[in-house]
């Protein structure tokens, strides 16, 4: 059954107001295997996936699977053909429980026994099937938890949960690691790799090319809609992977030490309580310097998302005091006070908090300077003005996949809107710039130009400060590192920073906060 | 003594075409779609009914017959909203100006206004009717005693059954519903189907069982009214129909006031559903869960091939 491809697909194009999101791309994957799909953010990986899953028709084409020629009418068609999609963009519904939301993608039927007697007694069986499941998996879930209260790791479990009960055995995961801790991350394709053994196919979107080395059998490179060539991971180098999916040698960074100056912001002991009633934030203390970059790492839910929202000035009610050097408490700061005291702020959640998807790519640069007058007064717009520097700065910060300005942002790609988010707030020479899980979901190229950019504001004597999850990301930048846990900084390291000492005080503090997770700020549509 | 034993006999009449417009409004709008026709197709309902009243002589096919029409009036909305995906505002005013028309053109060409029609003898609940004070709130048309029955259903179905999680997934989520392979516009067309069906058999209880005659635009901004008690109910069906007995309390006051000789100017009077409509609203948006249980993609149409 090995040598069975499980899904192919050939010759697929597909666009979006008349830009060619995939043209001509082929794709095949058999049963078995772990089959990564590699490339750039807006290489069309999420496109051609959302083809093979039945979301979007493709213009042409063909879908084969088991090599039987299909036309999937819609995701239904698919999960009746064992296709199910765990989305980068979580499509759960957030006041329902996991168990309500699991139910939801499950297909009806007699053959199914587990799934009669009254709704409630179906729901009974329902949760216990979870846990199960879950312990299959090596985690666990309470399925009566309300989605919206979970962290972003545990609502990609409830994903995965979704699709695996639903019977899917082509299971195509969409940068399933992005949102996760190293161990988390880990484990996750350490399980997707079991389940493949056992004679499923596993499609692993992705832009990692560690992933892809230690777990994929084998990967397809796509770049700009088409897919380049399949391969097997093994037999061919990092450097090649990357020279394949950008197209040209991927620019690095060479880190350059820190010449910190005065303290900038002083944190003092922040304290919060969290949905589940415990101290989401338990008295957090730090100082930040002019001229260096201070990274924050930790397993997801120990407090980063209810410090980033105090930090940027987000609604979360807690106690404590943000000193800012020369203006006071910066908790009392209105929106309009922190851009005169150019303060630059990049949340993690870009299409929810940092853009309006409904407004224009141009509108969306501009609104941090409306009030500001420049861009008229009360009763004019220069429009034209805006238009020239949104397009400077789309260009000037390599936004792809910009046909016009006046397209809605929320048609740009993660990687490409984040960019947008940069452009803004870097347009204004920022002296504080604060920044939460800048590179999720992005590119290698996307993420090298995020952090030159961080690294050009801490030449410019910017305090940066960088909340992640990845902490291959924060160790790449910060010139000190700040471990949290359990909703405090727990250990500060000095870069270069022992990777294995972090590791372990990211762990030490939070055996029982870990079990049960704070509520995550951000949110997923 | 008898006042207030006669006001609370007649609440529940006013009560009920509340509670059943509500019911149907909520259907639709935890679907997601969000129904400001209620006025016009409570009109066409009322219309139906008389209608059918007048040529078939039947109090249950006449009922019938109104959620009928209000159904397949509706699918006009339907086709505005879920096909060619025109604001859900928009056409909800538009399908109240439409039905409001409409219904006064057909009840002249027809000359089915003003025509009295036979009610519907009142049911007793012995022995509950034989309470002193509370007795007469037990002696109704057969409508009323299934009014609770049928929000006890509606109540049913959203909690308790798949398809009623559904529902509400195609109200919250869309995309989350669709990609879950769940038919987002299957589930609108039948909310507003059925939640119209449901607004129809308010209005005929209005002409047929309430006023029993059929007078144009007799509705009387009793739709708007429903509209705002979805609102303050928080699309709750139990809510809904305590708000609904409180607005039926009110407007049954008003002609009890009359009959004891209280003088109040009659325009006051007519003013007083839509004051204390204005009066909830702003409480409920002044309370601390003013957005609270709203479906979250209420008036939001669905497109499925949209990048975010």
């Amino acid at each position: 059954m090995s040598n069975l491809n499980a899904i192919q697909l050939s010759g697929v194009s597909k666009s979006f107001d008349g830009f060619m999101a995939l043209s001509q791309a082929d794709f095949t994957a058999r049963w078995g295997e772990v089959h990564a799909l590699l490339g750039e953010n807006g290489a069309g990986k999420s496109s051609l996936m959302n083809i093979a899953a039945g979301l979007y028709a493709p213009e042409s084409g063909s879908l084969l699977i088991n090599d039987n020629a299909v036309r999937l009418s819609g995701p239904r068609d698919a999960s009746r053909y064992h296709i199910g999609m765990v989305h980068q963009h979580f499509k759960l519904v957030k006041p329902f429980t996991v168990a309500e939301n699991i139910q939801l993608a499950l297909p009806e039927g007699p053959g199914n026994h587990a799934f009669s007697g009254s709704h409630r007694q179906r729901l009974a069986a329902l949760e216990q099937r979870i846990s199960d499941k879950a312990a299959e998996l090596g985690f666990s879930i309470d399925p009566r938890k309300i989605t919206e209260s979970l962290s972003v790791a545990e609502q990609q479990r409830v994903e995965i949960l979704k699709v695996l009960l639903a019977g899917a055995r082509i299971l195509i995961l969409d940068e399933p690691t992005a949102v996760l801790t190293d161990g988390e991350a880990e484990r996750l394709l350490e399980t997707v790799r079991a389940f493949a053994r056992q004679g499923a196919a596993v499609i692993l979107v992705t832009h990692k090319m560690s992933d892809v080395k230690r777990f994929a059998d084998r990967v397809t490179v796509m770049r700009g809609g088409r897919t380049i060539q399949t391969l097997d991971p093994q037999t061919v180098s990092v450097p090649e992977l990357v020279r394949l999916t950008v197209g040209e040698s991927a620019p690095a960074s060479e880190y350059q030490p820190a010449i910190p100056g005065e303290v900038r912001l002083q944190v003092r002991n922040l304290r919060s309580k969290g949905a589940s009633g415990h101290g989401a934030l338990n008295g957090v203390t730090l100082n930040l310097r002019a001229g260096e970059i201070y990274g924050i790492a930790g397993v997801g839910g120990n407090g980063q998302s209810e410090l980033a929202n105090v930090l940027m000035g987000l609604p979360e009610p807690c106690d404590g005091t943000l000193e800012l050097t020369g203006f006071g408490d910066l908790r009392r700061a209105s929106a309009e006070q922190r851009r005169e005291l150019r303060i630059a702020a990049i949340p993690a959640d870009r299409y929810g908090a940092a853009l309006a998807g409904e407004l224009s790519v141009a509108e969306n640069f501009g609104v941090g300077q409306v009030h500001s007058g420049r861009y008229g007064s009360f009763f004019r717009l220069r429009r034209k003005r805006l238009e020239a520097e949104a397009a400077e700065a789309v260009a000037g910060f390599d936004v792809q996949g910009v046909r016009s300005l006046k397209q809605k942002a929320a048609l740009l790609s993660g990687g490409n809107a984040q960019k947008l988010v940069i452009a803004r707030e870097f347009s204004r020479d920022p002296q504080l710039v604060l920044v939460h899980s800048p590179s999720r979901g992005l590119d290698v190229r996307a993420t090298a130009a995020v952090h030159a950019r961080l690294y050009a504001a801490r030449e410019a004597g910017a305090a940066v400060l960088v909340i992640s999850e990845d902490l291959d990301e924060v160790l790449a930048l910060a010139d000190r590192i700040g471990v949290m846990s359990g909703g405090r900084i727990v250990a500060e390291f000095d870069r270069p920073a022992d990777r294995q000492a972090i590791g372990s005080a990211m762990v030490s503090h939070d055996e029982q906060d870990h079990a049960e997770p704070v509520a995550e700020g951000a949110s997923h549509e | 003594m008898d006042m207030i034993a006669n006001w609370l006999g007649n609440t529940p009449d006013f009560a009920v075409p509340f509670a059943l417009a509500a019911l149907g409004l909520i259907l639709t709008e935890r679907a997601g779609v969000l129904a400001l026709g209620a006025e016009g197709l409570m009109l066409v309902g009322a219309l139906a009914a008389i209608g059918a009243q007048l040529a078939y002589g039947s109090h249950g096919v006449s009922l019938l017959l109104a959620m009928g029409a209000a159904a397949v009036v509706s699918l006009l909305f339907a086709l505005m909203v879920l096909v060619l995906r025109i604001n859900q505002v928009i056409a909800g005013l538009a399908l109240v100006f439409f039905c409001q028309g409409l219904t006064g053109l057909l009840g002249t060409l027809l000359e089915w206004t003003n025509k009295p029609v036979k009610g519907l003898a009142a049911v007793e609940l012995w022995p509950l009717s034989e309470l002193p004070l509370l007795g007469k709130l037990f002696v109704q048309n057969p409508l009323v005693f299934m009014t609770p029955l049928i929000v006890l259903a509606v109540v049913w179905f959203l909690t308790r059954t798949t398809t009623g999680l559904r529902l509400r997934a195609v109200g919250e989520n869309p995309q989350a519903a669709d990609a879950a392979g769940i038919s987002v516009l299957g589930y609108r067309l039948a909310a507003i189907l059925v939640g119209a069906a449901l607004i129809g058999l308010a209005g005929g209880y209005i002409s047929l069982l309430s006023t029993k005659l059929w007078i144009a635009d007799m509705t009387g901004g009793r739709g708007w009214i429903a509209v705002a008690l979805v609102i303050f109910a928080r699309w709750s069906p139990w809510k809904a129909l305590a708000g609904a007995l409180l607005f039926g309390c009110i407007e049954a006051l008003i002609p009890q006031l009359a009959a004891a000789g209280v003088r109040l100017p009659q325009y006051f009077v007519l003013m007083t559903p839509y004051a204390v409509t204005l009066a909830v609203m702003i409480w409920v948006a002044s309370g601390r869960h003013a957005t609270g249980n709203q479906p979250g993609a209420l008036g939001i149409p669905f497109i499925r091939e949209e990048r975010r």
